[in-house]
């Protein structure tokens, strides 16, 4: 037999990652004797650490993240990494995290370029960047004039720019046909290093100020290149590869780029993770975002507790935040429920509804005094009364 | 009726709504009037405080179910209604049914084939994704109807329905009364309910606007009698008083035929006091209040909120047989004692059976009664009834004694008792001790066990239960004692260790101590309540690591690391110190892998009592030979502080070049940052750098053999060099939110600095030390970030603290079942097997198992062999 097949044959007693790890730290030539007891051992050591039917595990999870987190700081603001995006960290982050809320209060992405442009140089991954970065009119624009004789808007185009973006004609066009109501587009006419805007009639009637002057502001918030929500760019080296930091997500629009490696490159919204990837990778990303978080603070939390948090989350096959609004309102027991926030509301709805408490909730027996579906109060004996009334011999049998 | 007790279980409750019948069914009385009490102070009958309804008065008997105040539950009565009146908790669900149905057959507004549809569909999603799922279906639907406006039932056109809050319905404009409503309600079919969650059966939607007033028991809105004997009336009886006027009112108006105006006033007047004894906090509508301006605390404001009945009440039970009062430290009871004062020994109580074998035992307590230790406090007889005892009665009861008693004697030396410190954030908040009855008049606590209930001594208060039955003492024993409670179910790390003194003695112990005449080696293990010690005897001198070796087991092996840089390794050979020091990174709580692998060998129960025996020793080290930290401590040496002055010279001169940088526009800015940022940032990273370095010198020129502060970082027994810099030489950058101090006056921090002035000094940077003093600004600089890290915390404590009280509500239910995994209380399945693997954190090595040891151990056996 060799060793290979003894790992083989304890591969159902012991978990997989315990296994390699085992693999892993063995000396190479060991007597099959040794790796055998060395493997017994470890069965006879994770047998007698597993959990015990009936542990609380979700409030250990909860009390694992609640008593930490009563250490961490709530500076919003973390300035450590000299160039490094702003980004929510600490208590606040983690509330966002376990609300599961959709609107961030600091949206950011990693986006990692696929080989081979992940050697690229300093100049080349700056380039790549400013595609993604989201690009307003403004920004490639000299000047802008407003022709109120002749109704019309002229733009003066810095042209090294649109070059240096990949900006097409036919793209800016549309982008300014799309975001302004009433253009259509022979309105639109590139001349030279131009656009000129000729403002049809039909948009004149019946207002105050000449629309002229809102199309001339409005035109400069026309996003005409780069991924929309996506404000700011930061290639940072990072273990010798050139990493896009982004504030701003949109992690569909990005993925959908030639040049980023969409295996690697990650939000920090997790909705948008949900949407794209789907609720698996969304469960992963709580997981990491929470850990992460954590382990930032130099606090220690076991990965099972946050495992545990980002299962419950995820259970539904949707987010759910645990937030009355999320985990809680998908409880079974509308006492429960009530215990949580709200009360009077979910006493009227179990009434209207005409729900059946059945106390199988630990926060249901609470209130009743009952025993807790907990530990030693899930195991319930029972005796056959009758049996005993015969007062038969225990042995028969 | 017998009075007789017995025990339920309540195995469900059924929620719904109560139907007229079902009122009036349940009612023992009919109100009829408003009055209460007659003139000799007796209850009327058929007013609010009639004894059909129960007692609140001791000498009075229910006269439904003849018991005596807290044996009467309390009946309902019932009042019939003049006029209908909408049930204002139900306004929103009246609202989306109006809206929703037609107006003259009642049918919902969906003809019969989205009719079918939207049943399939809902049945699908049910099946799916559970009740929430259906009712986010359910308001689609409803949100759905409300464009309709032709019933597709019967052809009626639908007028537009508003509500105006809180509990107005205008039809076209025109008000509906209630009366109207309720008839429109009756119309809609059954069949139709389900579109609206409704359960037909329990709930429907008529007996939403009420006909008959169900009046609660006297019981939940009990009178209290004042010292000058009038009487005090609930804020519920108060506003009953109000709904039964005005109802009699209307009853007599409506029959006395008077014009249609009055009545819609005294209808709506009716309403009003409906409403608010349902609900007092409603918008739009005038707060009822006493005539004191305090408002009425009516049903709703019971129940919700966290001084509500559910809250307060229901989820939050207080006890009896416990104690609270001041803690303090005794090094020298083990770690799983709590030391308790004679006077609450002897309040609390510990009940025990009677039995043939223990009865002469037992009848010692009694004889020597409640005040005289260890004495007892009550007989309970096997009928349940409670004797005192006291002088007097002892004789009686030592007569009456038998087996089957049950003695309340006073709490002795190792009972099991659970010991608490708010706030309980984690399981180890509260911890099951052994008692040790002492003197003096605060509970006792050894040091090592203050980390996981995060005490300290400055006047901290703890709470102690007695447990009262054998299961719960047999439960504590078995899960909540000390050694089951050494591993964090946090990180897998022990979190029970030697602290400060402990720490600090056996490092002097193992380090500085080498040569100890025999005498003294004999004292120091007597100390520690270790009497085996031929090992020391053997020498006339002996060194500190042979004397602690004493206490180590002979067959104990380790290797592990130490802080101490000259001696970074430790090792134990067969009980014995080869080499290494014992200090923090072996004894202390976190890491502590000598502990564990103790633990690991010996069992829980046999590390703590080494841990105990660690800890005296360490204690008696420093009693022996004393321990002064001094203010020469630190006095830097010359050398020291000229190097230190060095570094802070060269902090201010790279800073300055920096500025001077900044200032001639040569700074080459970060990517994504501003200039300014960027010099922040570059100069911060600066400052701060300065003190690493000094902790460096401090380090190197500081001879740890004369410097006893320096011993107690180094040991990590308490403080760090970071406190000996501040203290020596210079406090440092003081940083406010990520960033030097850049506020306070335009363009500078403090009105002594010109505007505009970026040097150190200007922006919070603090050179010199405590010892010599703070400069004015400097001192202000300090306050800023004392006072910051004050708000940081006083903001930080109520959001984390609501962050765990919806984790653990969300969480609770979560619960490794029979078969490992992991469900919640309605079975959905959460995890397979808990955290992918099944290992409990707490019996982890650190989340894992130690499969290094375990290959060492194999692989090291063979050497040995």
């Amino acid at each position: 037999m060799t060793n290979a097949q003894i790992f083989e044959e304890y591969s159902g007693k012991l978990p997989e990652n315990l296994l390699e790890e085992i693999k892993l730290k063995v000396p190479k030539r060991i007597s099959k004797d040794k790796l055998k007891k060395i493997l017994d051992l470890a069965v006879e050591e994770y047998e007698q650490s597993l959990v015990e039917p009936g542990e609380a595990v979700g409030l250990i999870a909860a009390q694992s993240i609640g008593e930490p987190a009563t250490q961490m700081t709530l500076n919003t603001k973390h300035f450590s990494g000299v160039a490094e995006m702003n980004v929510t960290l600490g208590l606040p982050r983690i509330i966002e995290v376990v609300d599961a809320r959709k609107t961030l209060s600091t949206p950011s992405m990693n986006i990692y370029l696929k080989p081979p442009y992940d050697k690229a140089s300093k100049e080349e991954v700056k380039n790549f960047a400013n595609r993604i970065k989201e690009t307003h009119l403004n920004e490639i624009a000299t000047q802008i004039d407003v022709d109120l004789a002749d109704q019309k808007v002229e733009i003066t185009l810095d042209m090294d720019k649109i070059k240096a973006l990949e900006l097409k004609q036919t793209v800016i066009k549309k982008a300014i046909k799309k975001q302004i109501r009433g253009l259509s587009e022979k309105d639109i006419v590139f001349e030279k290093d131009k656009i000129v805007l000729k403002i049809p009639e039909s948009l004149s009637k019946e207002q105050e100020v000449d629309p002229i002057f809102k199309i001339k502001e409005k035109i400069k918030d026309v996003v005409v290149g780069g991924i929309h929500n996506i404000t700011q760019v930061l290639p940072v080296l990072e273990n010798g590869e050139y990493v896009i930091k982004t504030a701003g997500s949109n992690l569909k629009a990005v993925l959908a780029l030639d040049f980023v490696d969409p295996s690697r490159t990650i939000t920090n919204n997790i909705f948008e993770i949900y949407d794209v990837l789907g609720i698996e990778a969304a469960r992963q990303a709580i997981f990491n975002e929470i850990y992460s978080l954590i382990e930032q603070q130099g606090l220690n939390v076991d990965g099972r507790h946050i495992q545990l948090i980002s299962d419950a989350m995820c259970v539904s096959g949707k987010i759910s935040g645990i937030t009355r609004y999320g985990i809680i309102k998908s409880k079974s027991s509308a006492l429960s429920r009530a215990a949580f926030e709200t009360p009077i509301r979910h006493l009227t709805e179990a009434a209207l509804s005409g729900e059946v408490d059945e106390f199988k909730s630990v926060n249901d027996r609470v209130m009743v005094n009952g025993i807790l579906p907990v530990g030693t109060g899930l195991v319930e004996i029972s005796m056959d009364l009758t049996k005993l009334n015969q007062g038969g011999d225990a042995n028969e049998e | 009726m017998k009075n007789e007790l017995r025990e339920f279980y309540i195995s469900r409750i059924n929620f719904g709504v109560w139907n007229p019948a079902q009122i009036k069914q349940m009612a023992a009385v009919k109100v009829v009037t408003p009055e209460l009490y007659d003139k000799e102070g007796y209850p009327v009958d058929g007013g609010l405080m009639d004894t059909r309804m129960g007692v609140v008065d001791p000498g009075l008997r229910c006269k439904t179910c003849g018991g005596r105040m807290n044996e009467c539950p309390g009946h309902f009565g019932y009042m019939p209604l003049a006029r209908p009146v909408i049930n204002v908790l139900f306004v929103n669900e009246i609202y989306s049914l109006l809206r929703s149905t037609c107006r003259n057959c009642g049918r919902i507004l969906l003809d019969n084939e989205s009719l079918k549809k939207y049943e399939a569909e809902l049945k699908r999603v049910e099946e799916e994704g559970g009740i929430e799922e259906r009712l986010a279906t359910l308001s689609k639907i409803i949100s759905e109807i409300k464009h309709i406006s032709k019933c597709p039932h019967c052809g009626t056109k639908q007028d537009k329905i508003k509500l105006e809050k809180p509990y107005t319905f205008l039809i076209n404009g025109r008000r509906m009364n209630s009366v109207e409503i309720r008839s429109w309600l009756e119309r809609i079919p059954d069949s139709d309910l389900k579109f609206f969650g409704l359960n037909p059966e329990t709930s429907r939607p008529e007996w939403l606007v009420l006909t008959i007033f169900p009046i609660p028991p006297v019981t939940v809105r009990p009178s209290i009698t004042l010292e000058n004997g009038e009487k005090s009336e609930d804020d519920l009886t108060h506003k009953l008083v109000d709904v039964v006027r005005i109802n009699q009112r209307l009853f007599e108006n409506i029959n006395a035929g008077a014009p249609e105006i009055i009545v819609e006033d005294l209808w709506d007047l009716l309403q009003y006091h409906i409403a608010t004894f349902y609900n007092n906090n409603l918008p739009k509508l005038p707060i009822a209040r006493h005539r004191s301006g305090v408002p009425l605390k009516t049903l709703v404001d019971r129940i919700s909120s966290k001084e509500g009945r559910i809250r307060h009440n229901l989820l939050g039970k207080r006890t009896n047989f416990s104690a609270r009062t001041v803690i303090s430290p005794d090094p020298l009871i083990e770690p799983d004692e709590v030391g308790v004062p004679y006077e609450v020994a002897m309040k609390l109580t510990v009940p025990q059976r009677v039995t043939e074998w223990n009865i002469e035992y037992l009848k010692e307590f009694i004889k020597r009664g409640p005040k005289k230790y260890p004495g007892a406090n009550y007989l309970i007889r096997p009928d349940g009834k409670k004797k005192k005892i006291t002088e007097e009665t002892k004789e009686a009861l030592l007569e009456e004694i038998q087996p089957g008693y049950i003695v309340e004697r006073h709490l002795l030396d190792g009972d099991v008792v659970l010991f608490n410190r708010q706030p309980s954030l984690h399981r180890l908040s509260m911890m099951a001790h052994r008692v040790r009855v002492l003197d003096g008049l605060t509970f006792r606590l050894n040091p090592a066990v203050c980390r996981p209930y995060n005490a300290d001594f400055d006047g901290d208060e703890m709470n102690l239960h007695v447990p009262q039955t054998e299961e719960a003492r047999l439960e504590a024993e078995t899960l909540m004692l000390i050694p089951h409670q050494m591993i964090s179910p946090r990180d897998g790390l022990t979190i029970i260790g030697a602290i400060q003194d402990a720490i600090s003695g056996c490092y002097l112990l193992t380090k500085r101590l080498t040569k100890i005449p025999k005498k003294d080696a004999v004292d120091l293990l007597v100390n520690a309540e270790v009497f085996d010690i031929k090992d020391v005897l053997k020498k006339e001198y002996v060194s500190g690591k042979e004397v602690f070796s004493v206490l180590l087991p002979k067959d104990f092996d380790y290797v592990g690391k130490t802080k101490d840089k000259d001696e970074p390794e430790l090792v134990i050979k067969k009980g014995k110190i080869i080499k290494g020091v014992m200090d923090k990174a072996n004894l202390g709580q976190g890491a502590g892998l000598l502990l564990r692998a103790f633990s690991k060998k010996y069992g829980a129960e046999e590390t703590l009592r080494f841990m105990g025996r660690v800890i005296r020793l360490g204690i008696a080290v420093l009693m022996k030979y004393g321990f002064s930290i001094y203010v020469s401590d630190t006095d830097l040496p010359e050398e020291a502080k000229n190097k230190i002055k060095a570094l802070l010279e060269e902090a201010k001169k790279d800073s300055e070049e920096l500025i001077e940088k900044y200032r001639k526009g040569e700074l080459e800015p970060y990517p994504g940052r501003t200039v300014e940022e960027t010099l922040e940032l570059l100069l911060l990273n600066r400052l701060n750098q300065v003190r690493n370095d000094a902790e460096d010198v401090v380090k190197e020129t500081i001879s740890l053999e004369k410097n006893n502060t320096l011993l107690l970082a180094l040991s990590g027994a308490r403080g760090s060099l970071l406190n000996l810099i501040q203290i020596s030489s210079f406090v440092g950058q003081q940083a406010l939110r990520g960033k030097r101090i850049d506020r306070g006056y335009h363009g500078r921090s403090l009105s002594c600095f010109e505007k505009g002035d970026l040097s150190p000094e200007a922006r919070g940077f603090i050179k010199n030390g405590f010892k010599q003093g703070l400069k004015p600004h400097e001192f202000f600089y300090a306050a800023m970030t004392g006072r910051d890290s004050l708000m940081d915390t006083a903001l930080r404590t109520p959001k984390s603290g609501y962050l765990y009280r919806r984790l653990s509500n969300a969480l609770t239910d979560l619960i490794v079942r029979p078969d490992g995994s992991i469900r919640n209380a309605s079975g959905t399945i959460v995890q397979f097997s808990y955290g992918g693997d099944g290992i409990d954190v707490a019996k982890s090595f650190a989340g894992s198992i130690d499969v290094d040891g375990i290959i060492t151990s194999v692989l090291e056996g063979e050497t040995h062999d």
